[in-house]
């Protein structure tokens, strides 16, 4: 596979699979100021900038390069912190506010931020440049939500983007050095085996097929082989467990996989696109979700992760399933003979991290109703941090309105299963829980006292079982105060928090 | 957002003459530029030698257990493996406790905690080696485990002897006191996450010593450590350190057992090794900040005043004493915080539980002794229907009331001033009346505001650990090159030397050179902890530079017939009566004349004592002092919170490097919030840590930070003879965010028209701040139905 790294166009034939950017950027390229802090894609400071050939410029954006299998970066332009400057003996803006604003102390997440802060001013550009204040500084946050400091307490390093944002002609200073690598346009061809590498105990290959019959076809040939596409959980069994995963298959490169289609009747939604992506997408068609998704997990893991991983993975705890959950998406999944069948989100939850996605087929494409997007929504995530954090307790609350009075409730956390409140939803469908704006208290505490029929949640490290009970009512009620103010036209009370 | 003004034009502290960004300019990290640019070298990122080998330990997976058998075999013949060790291969001394016996390198037949190292295995990889370390076979024989305060408690298993502090006649007092209140909080502890792991490489020298390069801030105890073990002398052993990515207090006796093994296998098979804990094994296995469970009684008057207070200080020190000696003790002397207690028993107890020894934390026992009495002083304002800054500011230390529980008086009374200022420029009061009136138009929303000030002690409480070297080089061309006993972590101890040193010579920062701490240049060490390294180091510095500096005037009044008077170093420039030559140009001067350009300089601190028979004394040398004032605001249907507004005045004497010094009090701000909100240390009922990873363990990020974040120097030199009259500063400002928790405790006790202070026990996270609300609604509901609160089962 061919890619470059800084300034140095690199041909890779052999490799493990699952070998990591980060491996192969610290022992193999020598570049030690990434740095693994963690391993899982939890604290940035491996960050570093990804750029792939968009439309007709290089499109760059922040990665954990100790989650991110390097077989995925077929033709991309990997810059390190090492690679910003325009000059060796020169610094970036964004390394020059850092020491201004006292942005170090320890220095060993330091890159991590310069490169986050980096990418913000390449991907702000000349707007960000100019919006006022409180936009440049959600803007500064976001950029370096994926980034843990233990010594600063951050204020320094939110002066510095700030400060850097100032500098905007000399933001893309190392992109204007760009020397094009003419082989970085694409490869013909398929199936794409990206780089493999014959082990003393087997093969390991990494494929990156480009279309979904490629993808079919290496399903039956490597029927052991893993599905990856933004690694963001696959990956952790590499670093955490010190498992070895000999056949992946990415799914980055299938466009049919990664594209979103807005039409008048649905959206439908690549399960291969990344948060990143769907956050642009959705911004004006679910705010409410988009809102959600800048707190399911950092800017770095918003740029790999995607949503189909969110749902195959299966997890009791996943953000998205909730929404989905009461938006009654649909899933479009495909067999490796190309046969594809549609299913209810609803249904797809078998049981604890158990889906009816059998041998050989793949989760596709997910579609929503436009008719179901456009209904009151309100998302609810409760977690002990407010950014990047897993949740204790994710509430999803879908109300028809007056008129039709359809009343959709979906929680994580609260059962082994991402779970609709069928009975709940069914009570409340059928009652008048709001009167001219008013709620009444007494059908929310019957109302509550059906949530407690339907859930028996567990207690572990994120909470009791107690508090998530609590929060399953506490989190109906909410909903059911803003839908009913909302829905008179009285005044909300505010929120905590606004979310940009 | 208003924005922190740091004055990079300060004028100087008092030295010798000016020095291009000496003593008092806010002059960037040393190295700052390296850091930016992904240049600066942390242990992982040095060159790996041809031959390297990789460590990984096979770690118990019960809390207390008997070993009956192991069965290394799968681990030996796994891929890439080349050594495995137990404890009977050390050939020298086991037991690596930094002060009391009770750390065994590798655990013999017993194991006491869940994650204890019982072998380790070196590979050609760090993957092999991690995956061989998983094939051990072990048969365990389940041994009774004791795994909470309680437990401890109840079975009265201690690792060291309990402590007493006695001042008057508390029992008395209470009793016959108008008022009396008792309490209980408990404090959880804290992982120290610093961002770059425990890392230490070993290489074997010519003579069958050791060269270890490690991620530590104590090398003079890895040195012995790594020597005892091996059953060499020391002299054969150097550490070096040259920075740490973050140690907070867990490099300080952690890092050693990772020096030790890499060492025993770099003897064992002349190769070099590299041990680097993953986060997972680094969470596991290496001591964290205490869990506290405090209990209290005290006795007051109408106006809030403290007559006597009984309190019991029990710490969760884990398998082994490690450091909890004297961390139960600083708990204990900081357990009156800023407040005359007029008369106290304050009981210290160090409860051994199976789980990983705790060790040293930023603030060392100091944090968790302040949120005993910083709880029970809202007690007693809600009790009285008093503003809690009232009560506070009315039990102050002041001239008459002075003194200790432990003897020391208190000599300079920095508070009541910094806080009527603070009180003053955050506009406290009225924006009580504003909060109240917020409160009062609110139904789901509530806010809280809290003041509340630290006072901390300033010295080891090992008496012999407050003392430093320093070696100082001058060189031909005037590059001065320093080198001093203390360890760089981030908080900017090597660049405040080398202002120091500049400031000494009146020459430019940038002719100054800090090079790695490495016991081979200056030895007998003490760990760089305690907010210690700059007071201590420092000094040292100064006195070699001192040294220095004689001979070189000696020599001038001799060589130019001038008077000592009439030199001046300056600029870069030595004045010389009526001529100047440049500072190269002196010194070249001075060793063609053969002057002696190298010192070594040492510091002891004075007056300290303490004597434990008595417990009184004068443990520390000074206090540093601060107050914070935090908002915040809560969300009464989950008990979510968000933290509006910080103000901090902090006294640091005259400072060093005021951007520095803002850094240390931002960061240790924030991360003693984090202590007290989001950050939560759980073990399950088996003993096992559940908070072991950066998924389930969450310290604050960017989105934490309020809006509103002022932070000011106090700016009064300290009257004590310190280093250019400033203050130590690492850990003090750790502990203003206990305004955070008691601004969250005001917004819940909001609730009852504050009439009732709710149970809040840190980290306050929005679960228990939901249950703390909880509390307070059965208070407002008739008496009967009080009982039907229900707990959540954390």
């Amino acid at each position: 596979m061919r890619f470059v790294v800084n300034n140095v166009p690199v041909e890779l034939a052999e490799a493990a699979a699952d070998l990591t950017l980060l491996q192969y950027l610290r022992s193999q390229q020598h570049l030690m100021g990434t740095k693994e802090g963690c391993a899982s894609g939890d604290c940035g400071a491996c960050t570093v900038l990804v750029g792939r050939k968009g439309v007709d410029v290089m499109a760059y954006s922040t990665v954990n390069a100790c989650i991110c299998p390097l077989g995925s970066l077929q033709d991309c332009h990997i810059v390190t912190v090492e690679g910003l400057a325009a000059a060796p003996q020169e610094m970036h803006p964004v390394q020059t506010a850092m020491v201004e604003c006292h942005g170090s102390q320890c220095g060993f997440c330091t890159a991590g931020f310069v490169v986050s802060l980096a990418g913000l001013q390449l991907a702000g550009g000349a707007d960000l440049a100019e919006a006022d204040i409180a936009v440049q500084r959600a803007a500064v946050i976001d950029a370096i939500s994926g980034n843990l400091c233990r010594c600063t307490g951050y204020r320094p390093i939110i002066d510095a983007g700030l400060s850097a944002l100032k500098k905007p002609a000399q933001v893309a200073s190392f992109v204007q050095n760009w020397v094009p690598y003419a082989p970085l346009a694409g490869i013909d061809g398929e199936p794409a085996r990206a780089y493999g590498r014959n082990l003393s105990d087997g093969v390991s290959d990494y494929w990156q097929p480009h279309t979904e019959a490629a993808l079919q076809h290496l399903l039956v040939e490597y029927p052991q082989a893993r599905l990856v596409a933004g690694g963001t959980d696959l990956m952790l069994e590499v670093t955490q467990q010190y498992k070895s995963l000999p056949q992946l298959i990415d799914l980055n490169r299938i466009d049919s996989l990664c594209a979103i289609h807005i039409s008048d009747d649905e959206v439908v939604l690549g399960a291969a696109a990344n948060y990143s992506t769907i956050e642009k997408a959705l911004a004006k068609l679910s705010p409410e979700f988009v809102a959600l998704l800048a707190r399911l997990g950092s800017r770095q893991i918003r740029n790999r992760g995607t949503l189909g991983g969110n749902i195959c993975n299966a997890s009791p705890i996943a953000d998205a399933p909730p929404y989905l959950l009461v938006m009654d998406a649909e899933l479009e999944i495909v067999d490796s003979s190309g046969n594809a069948r549609r299913e209810l989100l609803t249904n797809f939850y078998r049981d604890y991290k158990k889906t009816t996605l059998g041998v050989g087929e793949y989760l596709a494409r997910i579609r929503i109703a436009r008719a179901q997007l456009a209904q009151p929504l309100k998302l609810f995530k409760i977690t002990k941090r407010y950014e990047d954090d897993i949740s204790a307790v994710m509430g999803a609350f879908c109300w028809g309105g007056q008129t039709s009075n359809e009343f959709k409730i979906a929680f994580g956390g609260m059962a082994a299963i991402p779970k609709r409140a069928s009975m709940t939803e069914q009570f409340l469908s059928n009652t008048e829980w709001c009167v001219a704006g008013d709620v009444d208290e007494e059908i929310l505490a019957q109302a509550c006292d059906l949530l407690h029929s339907e859930f028996s949640p567990l207690s572990d490290v994120r909470a009791s079982a107690a508090y998530r009970m609590a929060m399953a009512c506490n989190l109906l009620k909410k909903a059911c105060y803003e839908f009913a103010a909302e829905a008179s036209g009285k005044a909300l009370e505010t929120r905590l928090f606004s979310h940009a | 957002m208003r924005r922190i003004v740091v004055n990079a034009e300060l004028s100087p502290a008092t030295h010798t003459g000016s020095a291009a960004g000496g003593v008092g300019h806010s002059i960037a990290h040393e190295s700052a530029h390296k850091h930016v640019q992904g240049t600066a070298e942390y242990v992982d990122d040095l060159p790996l030698m041809p031959g390297t080998l990789f460590v990984a330990t096979g770690q118990s997976s019960k809390p207390h257990a008997r070993i009956r058998a192991l069965d290394l075999s799968a681990v030996k013949s796994a891929p890439g493996v080349i050594d495995v060790i137990v404890q009977g291969d050390i050939p020298g001394k086991v037991d690596v406790a930094p002060v009391y016996a009770g750390d065994p390198l590798l655990a013999g037949d017993v194991v006491e905690f869940i994650g204890q190292p019982i072998f380790a295995v070196a590979a050609t990889s760090f993957v092999e080696a991690q995956r061989a370390a998983l094939l051990a076979k072990i048969d365990y024989e389940e041994l009774p485990a004791q795994l909470t305060v309680e437990d401890s408690l109840a079975a009265q298993s201690f690792v060291l002897p309990q402590h007493q502090l006695l001042l008057g006649d508390p029992e008395a007092n209470i009793e016959s006191a108008p008022h009396q209140l008792s309490g209980e909080i408990y404090v959880r502890g804290q992982e120290h996450f610093y961002l770059e792991g425990q890392i230490s490489e070993a290489r074997l020298t010519e003579d069958g010593g050791i060269h270890v390069i490690s991620s530590s801030q104590h090398p003079t105890e890895l040195q012995k450590l790594v020597a005892e073990v091996l059953a060499i002398p020391f002299h054969l052993v150097v550490a070096e350190v040259r920075r740490m990515g973050g140690g907070f207090g867990g490099k300080e006796s952690q890092a050693a057992p990772l020096a030790c093994i890499a060492a025993l296998f770099a003897q064992r098979n002349r190769r070099p090794v590299r041990y680097r804990m993953p986060r997972r094994d680094d969470m596991i296995q290496t001591g964290k900040r205490h869990d506290f469970l405090n209990r209290w009684k005290a006795g007051f008057n109408s106006d809030g005043k403290l007559l006597g207070v009984d309190m019991l200080l029990a710490g969760k020190c884990g398998f082994s004493p490690d450091l909890s000696e004297g961390i139960v003790d600083r708990a204990m002397f900081h357990a009156d915080n800023a407040y005359f207690l007029n008369n106290a028993r304050i009981l210290g107890l160090r409860c051994k539980t199976h789980t990983v020894s705790n060790t040293a934390f930023r603030g060392f026992g100091g944090p968790k002794g302040m949120m005993a009495i910083e709880t029970l002083l809202e007690d007693i304002a809600r009790a009285l229907g008093k503003d809690p800054l009232d009560v506070r500011k009315a039990n102050l230390y002041q001239p008459g009331a002075d003194e200790t529980p432990y003897g020391q008086k208190i000599e300079q009374h920095v508070l009541p001033e910094l806080i009527e200022r603070l009180e003053k420029s955050s506009d406290y009061r009225a924006r009580r009346v504003a909060i109240t009136e917020f409160n009062n138009t609110h139904r789901t929303l509530k806010k809280g505001i809290a003041l509340t000030p630290v006072k901390f002690g300033i010295s080891f409480t090992a008496k012999h650990l407050n003392q430093a070297g320093a070696l100082l080089q001058i060189y031909t061309d005037g590059s001065l090159l320093i080198n001093h006993g203390g360890t760089e972590m981030g908080q900017g101890l090597y660049t405040k030397i080398q202002q120091i040193v500049a400031s000494a010579f009146g020459v430019s920062v940038h002719r100054v050179m800090v090079s790695s701490t490495r016991t081979d240049k200056v030895p007998n060490t003490s760990p760089t902890a305690a907010s210690s390294g700059t007071d201590l180091n420092g000094m040292a510095a100064k006195d070699a530079c001192d040294k220095i500096k004689a001979d070189l005037i000696a020599f001038a009044c001799e060589h130019f017939k001038i008077t000592a008077e009439q030199i001046q170093f300056n600029n870069d420039v030595v004045v010389l009566g009526e001529q100047e030559l440049a500072f190269p140009a002196f010194i070249k001067l001075a060793y063609l004349n053969r002057v002696a350009l190298s010192a070594t300089g040492h510091y002891r601190t004075p007056k300290i004592f303490y004597d434990r028979a008595t417990a009184k004394g004068q443990p520390f040398l000074y206090f540093a002092n601060g107050a914070a004032v935090s908002e915040v605001t809560l969300d009464c249907l989950t008990g979510e919170y968000k933290v509006e507004s910080v103000d901090i005045l902090h006294d640091v004497g005259k400072s060093l490097n005021p951007a520095i010094d803002i850094g240390q009090i931002e960061g240790g701000f924030i991360q003693g919030m984090g202590w007290l909100t989001t950050e939560e240390l759980l073990w399950d009922e088996k003993g096992r840590i559940i908070s072991n990873s950066p998924a389930n363990y969450k310290i604050p990020t960017a989105f934490d930070v309020p809006d509103i974040f002022n932070v000011e120097l106090f700016d009064e030199p300290n009257l004590e003879n310190t280093i250019h009259l400033s203050k130590a500063v690492g850990e003090p400002p750790l502990m203003l965010a206990i305004s955070v928790w008691a601004a969250l405790r005001d917004a819940c006790s909001s609730t009852t028209n504050y009439q009732f202070s709710p149970r809040l026990d840190t980290p306050a996270t929005p679960e228990r701040v939901y249950w703390a609300l909880q509390e307070c609604i059965a208070f407002n509901q008739p008496s009967e139905s009080k009982a039907l609160v229900t707990r959540g089962a954390i």
